[in-house]
């Protein structure tokens, strides 16, 4: 058993599909992160799920998805300023990280041509 | 040749009979074909497993599908091939996880009565094995023998 399962927890959708516990989270939440399957939450929770996984947040809520074999995806919330800072950290940094990609783009993209031939050789 | 490599088997919630069947006779041709093989599954899913093989002939290595997924995010372990059994979305989305978090070569076997739509509805990289099989092995077994290791 997960240590989420023992956290105080309130649920919002039962025995669902991934699909429409995502729909859930997206519709729900005041700020949506996507993160990869297999992202870790509180201690020992490695997400399971559909990329792109949802994560919301809602005041001082975490919304996320749980998933069991036998019993369907649930849409689950726990209070923690902790978890949510970490998730705006997470995407923070992946903003950070595709900017920089972005940066080494336009730095290629910047050097002139040496010659008309080069030119159209593009 | 596959001397070795590491085969996994995942398995989904154990409601369908022909699940434990396929997972059993899976990893007997998997041994045989040298690979070392190892079952995932709930604490329900293992259980009918070891008490269908008490000593362990069919099936050597089995772990627990959170703990399993835990190592293989904290790349303590990886496979070669992985085989993830589903008949139900919650079984999808568990394909899904172990598309984006391992390396190995991933089949979805796909059975049960919405076989087909279920099969259809996975869109991550994976070979699917699909048949509607709920009781009867044999159409699962057919496809499955036909895939080249």
């Amino acid at each position: 058993m997960s240590c989420v399962e023992q956290l105080k927890y309130r649920l919002y959708l039962e025995r669902t599909s991934f699909k429409d516990a995502r729909d859930y989270i997206e519709k729900n939440s005041e700020e949506v992160y996507y993160v990869d399957p297999g992202y870790k939450i509180f201690k020992d929770y490695y997400i399971i799920g559909v990329p792109p996984v949802a994560m919301g947040v809602r005041g001082k809520e975490m919304l996320f998805t749980y998933v069991k074999p036998c019993h369907g995806t649930f849409v689950m919330g726990i209070d923690s300023p902790e978890e949510i800072s970490r998730l705006r950290d997470n995407e923070a940094k992946k903003i950070k990280k595709s900017l920089k990609g972005r940066d080494a783009d336009r730095a290629e993209s910047k050097q002139a041509p040496a010659s008309f031939s080069e030119m159209y050789r593009k | 040749m596959s001397e070795g490599k590491r085969a996994l088997l995942v398995m989904g919630c154990p409601e369908v009979p022909v699940q434990m069947s396929m997972v059993i006779y899976l990893s007997h041709r998997l041994t045989k074909c040298s690979y070392d093989v190892t079952v995932a599954g709930t604490d329900a899913a293992v259980k009918l497993l070891k008490a269908a093989d008490p000593e362990s002939y069919y099936v050597k290595k089995t772990v627990d599908l959170d703990e399993l997924i835990a190592n293989i995010v904290e790349k303590k372990i990886d496979f070669d091939l992985c085989f993830a059994f589903m008949h139900s979305d919650a079984g999808m989305t568990y394909g899904a996880t172990f598309s984006a978090i391992s390396k190995a070569r991933l089949f979805a076997v796909v059975f049960g009565k919405n076989a087909e739509a279920l099969g259809a509805s996975i869109d991550y990289p994976a070979e699917k094995i699909v048949a509607k099989a709920t009781h009867n092995p044999n159409p699962l077994k057919n496809k499955i023998d036909k895939v080249v290791l």
